[in-house]
């Protein structure tokens, strides 16, 4: 029995001025090593779901639990340490800090997490080590040695550093919001391929948000927005 | 974290470096109007010490003090030499100095007056003046010069120099009949005594014998010098002087003495009170200067919230992923006003800096060309406390930004699309 890592029950979002509702969601349940693939056109309350995973809103009613933890019951600071401990995120451009290096912003995360920064290495150095390998990995290593800046990178190579820097210290959950949307055809296969094969070496579980559905057939499961949002409109 | 915001800042070091500049420029003027009012003050408290009353022909008691001790003005008349005589004799009395001005040399006033100067007369501390080379004068056309003189004219001992007629720099009317000769240099004090020539009374009048009717003798009519040796050459007249009692009590009475003295207009002041005459008069002078400084203090805190406040937009996007990481809001305006103490303070640093260097640099100008000795003293307590109360300011104004950072990364969570 794999491990529970999200589980939504009657969550109900909206805004407070406006009272209009932007996510009404019966049940969602996702399982350990799930890669889902999570469709819908903009304004579905997808960017909603995701904000209330990760601790930046809470919802009014229901259950949500990360990790079997009650994101609702944590104070505000709570959770913003449960957001860098167990989710790693990608957007869909502009991941980087312009003034740090490449693998600066890989081990960002872990200044600001002790869980993921034990996980990563002992030391600073096998902190950096980890750092580098993951982007040997994810297919870096020439812009690394070169020691490029990350202004210098293309879209496609700063995505890969974006990734490395979700992994870094394997966190359960890995949330990708369109990472690919500013990627051409073919390096979307390839960046999801390897951002795949990382998330299984790191043992996480990808959320992967996408309006795209030609990039639904390369995950197990799907679900679209449309489908379990019951919001009213 | 420290790594991050130093990395941030060095990353918009443009704009910090213009904020931390004015800022500086601010901090300099402040203290430096603040340094350049306690030294005009302690120059001119120290230029006269020991002396307690000071007696001139009837006139404004500041015009007394401008012209008798720091060579600034002229008189209105002179005194004649009974009262002078009366009132040295007085037993109340234990020392005077005649004081005869209204000569000049390239610039430098000249003093004629007695050995009294060089015995009694005192500055700063109660310090007395001390000869670096040679000794006082003691023939007729014997000069003693101020360190001062002596430096910017660069003269020696045994220098002859030509005194002018009149105070003017250009003068066309000389003594030049009759020059001087330096036979002592006076250490430096710091005081108007630097640039004064001093020769003996008898020199003065010396000096404008014949010259009776205001213009230089015809030619031909003029005596020499060996001619004048022989003559009775006893003042007439002279500019003011300065008494020393034996005992301060007799202050008050001596002084309404004198300004009551039947045979002659007099007026007698005490130096201090004069002073502090002075320092009512030159306050609103001082208190415009810091006033102006404060609104430029203003405007350097100013440019740094409006620089903070433009940059915001821009960092929006450090801000989301500063969250995705796991920063708080707080963390977030955190940073904000740590920038703000972080510039003010090293504007503050520069500023420092840039007003001890300013002083450095200044002072022997300031010497040369208003007589005008600075002290440098590190900040005092009550400097610091203005800094820190700069700083506290920053504080509060970093407080803005950072509740707009606070209310932005709310709002924009991690999900900002630019």
């Amino acid at each position: 029995m794999a491990e529970t890592i999200l589980d939504f029950k009657n969550v109900c979002f909206s805004w407070k001025n406006s009272g209009r509702e932007l996510l009404n969601l019966p049940e969602l349940l996702v399982k350990q090593h799930d890669h889902v693939f999570l469709q819908g056109p903009s304004g579905s309350g997808k960017s909603t779901l995701l904000a209330l995973v990760g601790g930046i809103l809470v919802s009014e009613s229901g259950t949500l639990k990360v990790l079997g933890t009650e994101i609702k019951s944590l104070s505000s600071s709570a959770r913003d340490s449960f957001r860098v401990d167990h989710i790693g995120f990608i957007f869909q451009l502009f991941n980087l800090l312009p003034y740090l290096s490449i693998e600066e912003n890989v081990i960002l995360p872990l200044s600001f997490s002790k869980i993921r920064s034990k996980r990563a290495g002992r030391t600073k150095i096998d902190q950096v080590k980890e750092a580098h390998r993951l982007l040997k990995a994810l297919g870096l290593g020439e812009q690394l040695a070169e020691k490029s800046p990350v202004t210098e990178l293309s879209v496609g190579q700063q995505q890969r550093v974006a990734a490395a820097r979700a992994l870094i210290g394997n966190p359960e959950l890995i949330i990708a919001d369109e990472p690919t949307s500013a990627l051409d055809a073919d390096l979307r296969h390839s960046f999801l391929d390897l951002l795949f094969s990382e998330c299984k070496k790191a043992g996480s579980t990808l959320l992967f948000v996408s309006h795209d559905s030609s990039l639904s057939e390369l995950f197990k499961r799907k679900i679209s927005m449309d489908e379990i949002n019951n919001k009213v409109n | 974290m420290v790594n991050l915001f130093i990395r941030s800042l060095w990353n918009r070091r443009g704009t910090a470096l213009l904020t931390i500049f004015s800022i500086s420029v601010s901090v300099t003027l402040l203290l430096g109007v603040e340094n350049i009012r306690k030294g005009v003050r302690t120059s001119f408290s120290s230029a006269v010490s020991g002396t307690d009353i000071i007696v001139g022909a009837r006139g404004g008691s500041l015009q007394l003090l401008l012209y008798s001790i720091f060579r600034i003005g002229n008189a209105p008349n002179n005194l004649s030499w009974e009262s002078y005589i009366e009132f040295n004799n007085d037993k109340r009395v234990k020392w005077t100095i005649p004081i005869s001005l209204g000569d000049s040399h390239r610039g430098f006033r000249v003093l004629g007056t007695n050995q009294n100067y060089f015995k009694y007369f005192r500055y700063g501390s109660k310090k007395k003046l001390g000869f670096s080379k040679g000794k006082s004068f003691s023939k007729l056309f014997d000069a003693v010069i101020g360190s001062e003189v002596a430096r910017n004219l660069n003269y020696q001992l045994n220098e002859d120099i030509i005194i002018a007629h009149g105070t003017g720099n250009k003068s066309f009317l000389k003594h030049d009949d009759r020059p001087f000769k330096v036979v002592g240099i006076l250490r430096p004090t710091g005081t108007p005594v630097d640039q004064t020539v001093h020769v003996s009374l008898e020199g003065i009048t010396a000096m404008h014998i014949d010259w009776e009717s205001g213009a230089p003798p015809m030619e031909g009519e003029s005596l020499s010098s060996e001619d004048i040796l022989k003559r009775d050459l006893k003042s007439e007249e002279i500019t003011s002087f300065l008494i020393g009692l034996k005992s301060k009590i007799h202050v008050f009475g001596l002084q309404r003495e004198i300004n009551t003295y039947k045979e002659e207009p007099l007026s007698a002041i005490m130096p201090g009170v004069a002073l502090q005459e002075l320092w009512n008069i030159l306050r609103t002078a001082e208190t415009g200067l810091r006033v102006i400084s404060w609104f430029v203090l203003f405007t350097g805190l100013l440019g740094m919230l409006t620089a903070l406040l433009s940059g915001l937009n821009e960092r929006r996007r450090e801000m989301a992923i500063l969250r995705s990481v796991g920063a708080g809001p707080s963390t977030i305006s955190f940073l904000l006003i740590f920038e703000a103490v972080f510039l003010t303070f090293t504007g503050i640093l520069f500023g420092l800096c840039f007003l001890y260097i300013t002083l450095f640099v200044s002072r022997p100008l300031l010497e040369t060309y208003f007589g005008l000795f600075l002290p440098i003293n590190p900040p005092s307590f009550k400097d610091l406390f203005l800094l820190g109360g700069i700083i506290l300011a920053a504080m509060f104004m970093g407080i803005i930004p950072a509740f707009k950072a606070y209310r932005q990364s709310l709002v924009d969570g991690m999900t900002i699309r630019l």
